[in-house]
């Protein structure tokens, strides 16, 4: 069993891997079901993943477990297994080591307000980011920070080094997150929600700097997100999670034009298209259940119109089209059901 | 070409502090100058990001801010000037449903005693058992069960909630409903159940809605008639399909240009819009939106744009080169899905609606 493991990740280390998460299970103390069940996701080099669900599906929580941000005693994994930068990692047992946070594998947040420390100033709290991980004197490290405020974009970085996050706007203030992420070369970006506090403009210009970015320095990027037009943005691949499982993965073109889960066609039925105005707007009926509540089985069957007994054994994630798999029983459903009015 | 206008407002300016001798705050220039008509039984949006005033000008249309300048009449009546039982009628016509779903209830008032309390005020004749069965009645209009009356907010996901504050906002019989972003809080799937019940609701009642909201799909979903602010001041306004089809202000350009949509955009469609939005404690003279304009000439630095027909009519702008911009890209459709999915969409909106689903093969047959 273990071998086998072994041999498939050897297998896509070739194919460019940059990090791979193998069958995260994850429980919260004091709850009777499982947070994550089952998370398995794979970032190559120079791609973004998105990863795509509403409130409370486990998308967040898959990054803070990912980075080792959850404590300890009271998040419980009981299985997974993290593949980066050729070490592996039990996350049963182990967390991913300090040296790696922030150098390997960086992070940045939804509210960048409450992220960066308000009594510090911009640069202090850079040039500590730089000197945390990559030594150097003091100067040395102040002058990354110079460069790094250039790069994603801040006008008179110098000054804006003395300046704290209070007297930056939203935008500036996740620009210099980013800035403070990639100060250490990372290959891996986790951004969790990086534009949703953000409007629509700004929005605009941070996904063009993280695509830039991402041309730039070759990183992986795993974007968090609740917006499937910020997927189809910058996507490359994307994952649909639901009730802390992913029930849809694939290439963005492949899942966007041929969405095979009914949660997904969901979603993306109930999205107001701006093409598209007056129709009246299809629902996912129900609301997502509680950890508590949550089915077994397939768990979005709840909410599932096309949902039988045989839904109550949980689908395995399985190939749909070419690198496209999808966890229903019923996929692809045009041939496998019909529906009379 | 005269309309029933249901809610005018002329000339509002709303500024914040300043005033004080005594102190030296800067005035923030909230809502500077915005006038509109909204027309009975239309859906009237205001869309704009943050700062843009677009709070600020609802509370003031509400009644729940006095302006600093202009008049807001609603039905005949100004709202600025009334109080006491004035005031109570006009509340009773005009309703506000909130943004924040878990603050904007009493956690300690049951969603019965939350419903029934606007009816204690505006119909004191009804009886105790009256009102507990229009309290049943509102909260069936919303989707709810008449059974969750007996319990708390907290017991309630944030879509139910909503619905509880719509009940609320229904239950003394508006003629008016203004949501400052009523769905923005939500989850997609529970938003589309959110955005339908509003438009059942204004169809079935009658109901006058303006919707205050940044999210420019829900907009140009739900509205028929949209004014797009930027810094306190509307800098377009329209029919909805015709601002989204023609864009004329560059601002709504680049508003619409930068919406992430399911389509993606062809490379140098991507936002043209710089920097941040300046501070409404210092707007930049002549056109506010000039710091920011890819346009931008020396008459946008001094001269300020009124609002002016721009093309058809009813549709406005404010911009001084509004004619003379290249026609704005279109909005990228969204991609044609494949056949296969084309059916799958076909199915799952048939099935939501209420069809029979029949399963055609045995599980045997679906596992590879």
């Amino acid at each position: 069993m273990s071998e086998s493991i072994q041999n498939t990740a050897q297998g896509q280390s070739q194919a460019d891997t940059l990090l791979s998460l193998t069958d995260l299970v994850l429980r919260f103390r004091g709850q009777a079901n499982d947070v994550l069940d089952g998370v398995d996701l794979t970032v190559k080099r120079g791609e973004v993943l998105c990863v795509v669900g509403e409130s409370g599906c486990g998308k967040s929580v898959t990054a803070m477990a990912l980075m080792g941000l959850l404590p300890s005693n009271s998040a419980r994994v009981s299985s997974g297994i993290l593949d980066v930068d050729g070490s592996r990692i039990d996350l049963s047992c182990n967390t991913l080591p300090a040296e790696m946070r922030g150098n390997h594998v960086a992070m940045i947040f939804q509210e960048p307000m409450t992220s960066l420390n308000p009594t510090f100033t911009i640069g202090s709290q850079i040039i500590e980011a730089v000197q945390r991980h990559s030594g150097g004197t003091k100067s040395q490290a102040r002058d990354r920070a110079l460069q790094m405020l250039q790069r994603v974009g801040i006008a008179n970085p110098a000054q804006r080094l003395s300046e704290y996050p209070h007297q930056l706007s939203g935008g500036m203030r996740q620009r210099v997150m980013i800035a403070m992420a990639l100060a250490n070369d990372p290959q891996i970006l986790i951004a969790d929600e990086p534009t949703t506090a953000l409007d629509v403009t700004i929005q605009a210009q941070i996904l063009d700097l993280i695509r830039d970015l991402r041309d730039e320095t070759g990183m992986g990027t795993i974007m968090i997100t609740h917006d499937l037009g910020v997927v189809a943005e910058i996507a490359d691949t994307v994952a649909v999670m639901y009730g802390g499982q992913v029930v849809e993965q694939g290439p963005v073109a492949e899942v966007f034009n041929n969405p095979q889960h009914p949660y997904t066609i969901g979603l993306m039925s109930a999205m107001p298209q701006l093409d598209d105005p007056g129709t009246r707007l299809v629902i996912v009926p129900g609301t997502v259940p509680t950890v508590a509540n949550m089915p077994v089985g397939c768990r979005f069957r709840t909410r599932c119109a096309f949902a039988t007994a045989t839904c109550e054994t949980r689908p395995p994630l399985r190939d749909i089209a070419q690198d496209h798999q999808t966890a229903c029983h019923y996929a692809p459903l045009e041939t496998n059901l019909s529906v009379s009015a | 070409m005269s309309h029933d206008v249901i809610l005018d407002a002329e000339n509002v300016v709303k500024h914040f502090g300043g005033g004080d001798w005594l102190s030296r705050t800067p005035v923030v220039q909230a809502v500077d100058g915005v006038s509109l008509q909204v027309r009975r039984g239309e859906t009237y949006a205001i869309v704009g990001e943050s700062g843009c005033g677009k709070s600020t000008l609802a509370r003031v249309l509400m009644g729940l801010l006095a302006p600093t300048a202009g008049h807001v009449r609603f039905d005949g009546r100004a709202v600025g000037a009334a109080s006491g039982a004035d005031l109570q009628v006009l509340r009773q016509d005009m309703q506000f449903i909130f943004q924040d779903p878990f603050s904007s209830l009493n956690p300690r008032m049951s969603v019965g005693k939350l419903v029934g309390e606007p009816l204690e005020v505006h119909a004191p004749e009804l009886s105790a058992q009256q009102r507990r069965d229009r309290v049943a009645d509102l909260l069936r209009k919303v989707g709810l069960r008449a059974e969750y009356a007996g319990r708390y907010p907290h017991e309630f996901s944030g879509g139910q909630r909503q619905r509880i504050g719509i009940a609320r906002a229904l239950a003394s019989g508006p003629k008016l409903i203004i949501g400052d972003e009523p769905v923005s809080a939500l989850d997609v799937s529970v938003q589309a159940q959110v955005i339908n019940l509003l438009g059942d609701l204004s169809r079935d009642m009658g109901l006058t809605l303006v919707i205050i909201a940044h999210d420019l799909g829900v907009i140009r979903h739900m509205s028929d008639r949209v004014a797009v602010m930027y810094l306190g001041q509307i800098v377009e306004s329209g029919p909805t399909e015709d601002v989204y089809a023609n864009p004329r202000h560059p601002y709504t350009r680049a508003l619409l240009g930068s919406i992430p949509t399911m389509g993606g955009k062809p490379d140098g469609q991507r936002s043209t819009v710089l920097g941040d939005m300046p501070s409404p404690t210092a707007p930049p003279s002549g056109c506010r939106f000039h710091t920011r304009c890819p346009h931008a000439q020396a008459k946008c630095k001094t001269a300020p744009p009124n609002l002016k027909e721009a093309g058809t009519p009813d549709h406005q702008a404010a911009c001084h080169f509004w004619d003379t911009l290249a026609s704005a890209p279109p909005i990228a459709p969204t991609p044609p899905k494949t056949e296969a999915a084309a059916a799958r969409f076909a199915l799952y909106r048939a099935a939501v609606e209420g069809g029979t689903v029949t399963h055609k093969t045995n599980q045997s047959t679906e596992r590879k």
